[in-house]
């Protein structure tokens, strides 16, 4: 059960990540606030909730992984990560860095926490279900969670993984889409429209659960569902809002790639602490 | 009797498969023709058949390699070329412990044609950082390579061909990885060779001492890293260094020879022989070699025009 404390925790967390997303983006002065904000309440849930992982051990073999297949939002990642005391989470200010570990786009040579250098979209699905076989070959419990951008799926190599993995019969994947609406040259729809992708993931043999990607009780909900899933893998089609919790950056698409000044971050600060007071 | 080095390998890979538990093997369903079937026969929960899905196979060889497996991953080394930046970044980058197996290299494939010809490949994966390229000579050598290859750390490009090979490697021959094997010893000229090449640059040394020319010749296994040191003492020792290969000229291993002897300001002439700078085509593998001068003759021909220029 998830207790209301449990909940409102989340959503603490999940809003100091975005208060910390926004920052390291101002410092770094390049990056992309819009998917990184569409998926922190995702990668909450799965860090400070659902997955089994220890930060002091992070190697641990028998760890739940996860995989930032969409690599562009790793300020998400490297938010909650810092916030789960992988490290020290004012370090991820050195973003984008010369010589700093939080690389522009994941890189597991450089903080161990990360399990794949990701960033060449699609590849992430394929390297989450390496390892969920190497699991099911070493008779391990663990789950593979791997999450992907709307615009990413329109990559071949999804569709390669989306039909091996129930193929393979792979249970212990869960695949979550941020399906935040846009990508770098406009809305998906128009860029090349996903049509419904619930039903085509459905199609190739997937478990379907479709959320509301910012309802932290309906996305905890949904990972519990897919892990209890004993016969199929599990797709989580998550509506999520690009830019979401920042009022002027909430479905506006030149927050893909273009960061806050410092203006722009105070204002956004301010509105992340009415939210946490509307809260309680 | 020669043996095709994918035959070696398929042999290899089962003899590993028994003592080390950790080796899996994933292929796309040409595991007949890479000779992973044997392998996918003896240890079928370690065997991964992919499908024809080569980008998806790379990265779930990459996956099992993060989970602490030693996958080897068959295809044709046209088609692993063809996913490479799934290599790049899943493999490379990531620093998996991923044995790409890339049989069918070079013309000698014959009749197939182009599409189905790794001209390109020893080229692209020379490019990526801590990638690994080797490609042994003939049967033996293939064995020992593979019993090193559980253990190296890192990702291997390890190249393999379609045709037979003839021995070239004596019966205690022991691998040792980046360093250069001497087959003949010569005065005149050096051919480094890889793969098909050696046995055909050893029987074309041979020829050409019966006409008074003393060509050395060394078996290059190792592409990446390779033995700068054999290379430059050869190019301080010879005037004329020969590099032979069923490869494109241009970023095999006459490239990396062509580079480092640059590098180093060395006096002596390099002549690549390989295919030089063209598509394939459909033909016996013999006819394609005489074509491309790549059997003994070929071989023989080109170092002995040089020579007498």
């Amino acid at each position: 059960m998830n207790s209301k404390s449990d909940i409102l925790s989340l959503k603490q967390t999940a809003l100091e990540g975005r208060r910390w997303i926004l920052k390291m983006l101002t410092e770094a002065g390049s990056g992309h606030p819009g998917g990184s904000l569409s998926c922190i309440d995702i990668l909450t849930a799965l860090f400070f909730h659902e997955m089994k992982v220890d930060p002091k051990n992070p190697e641990w073999a028998d760890r739940d992984r996860f995989i930032l297949s969409k690599g562009h939002g790793v300020p998400a990642l490297y938010a909650t990560l810092g916030l789960k005391k992988y490290f020290n989470v004012e370090d991820t200010l050195t973003l984008r860095k010369m010589g700093s570990p939080f690389q522009g786009h994941p890189d597991r040579n450089r903080i161990p926490a990360v399990e794949a250098c990701t960033g060449s979209l699609g590849q992430g699905i394929s390297i989450a279900e390496g390892m969920a076989l190497a699991a099911r070959m070493d008779h391990k419990d663990y789950h593979v969670y791997c999450l992907i951008g709307d615009g990413e799926t329109q990559e071949g190599q999804v569709w390669e993984a989306a039909m091996s993995i129930p193929h393979h019969h792979l249970t212990n994947i869960c695949l979550i889409l941020d399906a935040n609406k846009y990508q770098i040259d406009g809305a998906v729809k128009d860029v090349m429209d996903l049509g419904d992708i619930g039903k085509k993931f459905e199609a190739f043999g997937w478990n379907v659960l479709s959320i509301d990607g910012h309802n932290m009780e309906q996305i905890v909900e949904a990972l519990q569902k897919a892990k209890a899933e004993k016969n199929r893998p599990t797709f989580i089609l998550a509506e999520t809002v690009k830019g979401k919790g920042v009022s002027f950056m909430e479905g506006v698409n030149k927050w893909h790639g273009v960061t806050p000044n410092k203006e722009e971050l105070q204002k956004a600060l301010a509105e992340l602490d009415q939210a946490e007071a509307s809260l309680q | 009797m020669g043996k095709a080095s994918r035959a070696s390998f398929g042999e290899a890979l089962v003899e590993l498969g028994k003592e080390f538990k950790q080796v899996v093997c994933l292929d796309a369903d040409l595991s007949k023709s890479t000779k992973s079937e044997s392998f996918s026969k003896n240890f079928p929960e370690r065997f991964v058949q992919m499908g024809i899905q080569e980008a998806n196979m790379i990265g779930t060889a990459a996956g099992l390699a993060l989970s602490g497996k030693i996958p080897f991953l068959c295809s044709f080394a046209c088609f692993l070329t063809g996913r490479f930046d799934i290599i790049r970044v899943s493999v490379g980058y990531s620093n998996a412990n991923v044995r790409l197996v890339g049989t069918h290299s070079g013309c000698g494939i014959g009749e197939d044609g182009y599409s189905q010809m790794g001209l390109e490949d020893i080229a692209c994966m020379r490019t990526l950082p801590g990638m690994a390229v080797l490609q042994p000579a003939d049967d033996l050598e293939t064995k020992e390579m593979m019993k090193y290859l559980v253990k190296h750390q890192g990702p291997v490009y390890l190249r393999l061909t379609r045709q037979d090979l003839e021995a070239v490697s004596p019966a205690n021959y022991k691998f040792q990885f980046g360093k250069a094997v001497a087959l003949k010893e010569g005065t005149d000229a050096v051919v480094f060779a890889t793969g098909g090449l050696t046995a055909n640059s050893l029987q074309a040394a041979k020829d050409l001492e019966k006409e008074g020319l003393s060509v050395a010749v060394y078996n290059i296994h190792t592409i990446k890293p390779l033995d700068k040191e054999c290379v430059l003492s050869w190019a301080k020792k010879v005037k004329h260094v020969f590099s032979a290969e069923d490869h494109n000229i241009i970023g095999g291993l006459g490239g990396a020879i062509a580079e480092v002897m640059a590098e180093a300001g060395s006096s002596a002439k390099l002549t690549r022989i390989g295919v030089h700078d063209t598509y394939g085509e459909s033909g016996s593998p013999e006819d394609l070699y005489v074509k491309h001068g790549l059997n003994s003759t070929g071989v023989a021909r080109t170092v002995k025009s040089v020579l007498n220029s």
